[in-house]
């Protein structure tokens, strides 16, 4: 803090200036180069359809109304797709954070025999894999194939991950409390519980949010193994209607009541989707990003 | 020697056996979903039938590989595979580190935080939410794309996402959107730890700011550069399936289709011709050029900067 007084004291000279000057437009500008699109997109999707066809949305919205998302509200499919997701992140989240963390705490004990040799059995799958059908033929064959199963399992540990937890649980949870604990004639079962889990706060957050977000982003799971409409997450609607363009079909007494469902109105329900999609992050985000950037940190200390 | 050792794996198990028992699920777990697929990549070496499985069906040794080699379309993926992940990692590099070094510079604290909050936000967003607001902007007709083209020369402008060569910047360029503040933390990072002692010794010799960075901050932060860009270069041959798929169209197929897709394509999709053993061998083909990458960049990495992987 100090020095940092000091600095500002010190510096200020006109060359500086500049120098400041340019350092603050660079970010301004990249700053508004992230910001624009995320503030056009939601401009839009609370414009007047035509208006935004018709290239008068620019920043703001014009002409404010609701068809659009009153439209896409009554699409029964978007409904199915986020109670699926919200399922899938939540169940599979659970299972990561189970398996991740049980894989973690043996591997930081220091003296567990044969903790080399499992640590290469589990490193080498991050460096070479079966690849894309191997792994659809297990699945099928495991009679997973358009079950809820395909989206949880497949994935139910990062290697990253359980190293980057292993790592945490290293040099966080310190020899001389497991030894302590041992003395008072605490196992393995309760130093993990009573101990590790709460001193790992922290990491557990961190990874719970990693997976979280990889859970309701992903579709490529979905887009492989599931066929059934009723156990799409959300992603692959999206996919389907703002990659696909896949037309929107809405039940018929909501068609009449707004109109006609045209090109522009489907222009303007891509927007919404987008939207409601994405919500849920913009609301947690501004809180957790600090724990996120932490995580990236705490990942790339090797032990 | 042989009795004692066996004692003490009694002793270690004796004593460590709950810690095993840990490990059982998560063993299972790698041994099923990691493994088992790896094994399973023996089917490139066969003419793999779903009615005689994996055991049954005919050996034909080499032939998948040779015929996906001899292919015309060989050349055009590779060829595509390369140079998108190049674009995307040439392309991809300086922003990060320009962006670094300015929030660096800036003593700001509350406009810090501000921009670097968000400019790591699009790094959550979906993919398929990516390419949908690049599609959604940039249609030529209706988007902000098309509109600023009629608006500036009275005529909306070309299909984007019709021609192979716009394509590439595309896809590049979304993803340098959509990641640079992300990966700009490794470098905010190594610049917090520079000692501040440099920087004083610079003010007293007189260095403005920006003979600082020059001087100071830049060649402080070389070694996680060089490193960083020393094993992006290992996954040059690693071009996830999910952005590309999305992006691809029958319009700009020659230069969109690249290995993980056209593994998708001729193995799984619905056009394709569903020859599992053709397809498998074409992706082992890039499975292991990708680990013969990673081994070798690492090595370089270890002699050049003392860092690695692993």
């Amino acid at each position: 803090m100090k020095s940092e007084k000091k600095k500002s004291k010190i510096a200020s000279t006109g060359k500086d200036r500049v120098f400041y000057i340019v350092c603050g437009l660079i970010m301004v500008v990249l700053t508004l180069m992230v910001l624009y699109p995320v503030i056009y997109v939601i401009s839009a999707s609370f414009s007047n359809a035509d208006r935004i066809v018709a290239g008068k949305v620019w920043l703001w919205p014009v002409d404010i109304n609701l068809d659009a998302y009153k439209l896409l509200f009554s699409y029964d499919q978007l409904w199915t797709g986020y109670a699926n997701t919200i399922f899938y992140t939540v169940t599979g989240t659970l299972i990561n954070l189970g398996v991740t963390l049980i894989c973690a705490y043996p591997m930081a004990r220091k003296n567990l025999m044969g903790r080399g040799p499992l640590m290469m059995f589990f490193s080498f799958t991050m460096l070479f894999s079966g690849g894309m059908i191997p792994n659809y033929i297990l699945v099928k064959s495991l009679g997973m194939l358009n079950t809820r199963w395909a989206m949880l399992l497949p994935g139910a540990m990062s290697i990253y991950n359980m190293i980057v937890a292993r790592t945490f649980i290293q040099s966080n949870i310190p020899d001389e409390m497991l030894e302590a604990a041992q003395i008072d004639g605490c196992n393995d079962f309760q130093f993990f519980f009573r101990m590790v889990l709460p001193l790992s706060k922290a990491i557990i957050a961190v990874l719970a949010l990693w997976y979280g977000v990889s859970h309701w982003n992903s579709y490529f799971n979905a887009f492989l193994y599931l066929k059934d409409r009723e156990l799409y997450p959300l992603q692959i609607f999206l996919k389907d209607i703002l990659v696909q363009s896949e037309s929107i079909t809405v039940s018929e007494d909501d068609y009449t009541s707004v109109g006609m469902l045209s090109e522009h109105i489907s222009v303007a329900i891509r927007y919404c989707m987008i939207v409601v999609s994405t919500v849920p992050l913009f609301c947690v985000y501004p809180f957790v990003s600090k724990h996120f950037q932490k995580g990236v940190m705490v990942g790339s200390v090797k032990g | 020697m042989k009795a004692v050792r066996k004692a003490t794996i009694k002793h270690a198990f004796k004593r460590d056996w709950r810690l095993y028992v840990f490990l059982i699920i998560p063993v299972v777990y790698t041994l099923v979903f990691k493994y088992i697929p790896m094994g399973g990549l023996v089917i490139a070496f066969e003419e793999y039938k779903v009615r005689k499985g994996i055991w049954g069906s005919d050996w034909v040794g080499f032939e998948n590989f040779l015929k996906f080699f001899e292919s015309y379309q060989f050349g055009r993926v590779v060829k595509n595979t390369i140079i998108l992940s190049l674009y995307n990692i040439l392309a991809g590099f300086p922003v990060p580190i320009i962006f670094a070094l300015a929030v660096n510079s800036i003593r700001n604290e509350k406009f810090k935080k501000f921009t670097t909050t968000v400019v790591n936000l699009p790094h959550f967003i979906s993919t398929v939410v990516i390419v949908g607001i690049v599609f959604m902007l940039f249609n030529s007709r209706t988007g902000i794309y098309g509109n600023l083209g009629y608006l500036l020369t009275g005529d909306f402008p070309t299909d984007l996402f019709a021609s192979p060569s716009s394509f590439r910047h595309m896809y590049v360029w979304s993803g340098v959107w959509q990641n640079f503040g992300w990966n700009s933390i490794i470098y905010t990072a190594a610049l917090s730890s520079v000692d501040p002692t440099y920087h004083e010794a610079a003010q007293i010799d007189g260095a403005t700011r920006f003979q600082r960075i020059l001087h100071v901050d830049l060649p402080s932060i070389v070694p996680t550069i060089i490193t960083m860009l020393i094993l992006r270069m290992g996954t040059v041959m690693t071009l996830g399936f999910e952005k590309i798929y999305l992006m691809q169209n029958s319009l700009n197929l020659s230069a969109s289709q690249v290995i993980s897709t056209y593994v998708y394509e001729v193995g799984l999709s619905a056009s394709g011709s569903g020859d599992f053993s053709y397809a498998t061998a074409i992706g082992m083909f890039n499975n292991l050029i990708e680990l013969i990458l990673v081994v070798v960049v690492n090595k370089i990495s270890k002699k050049v900067s003392d860092t690695s992987l692993w």
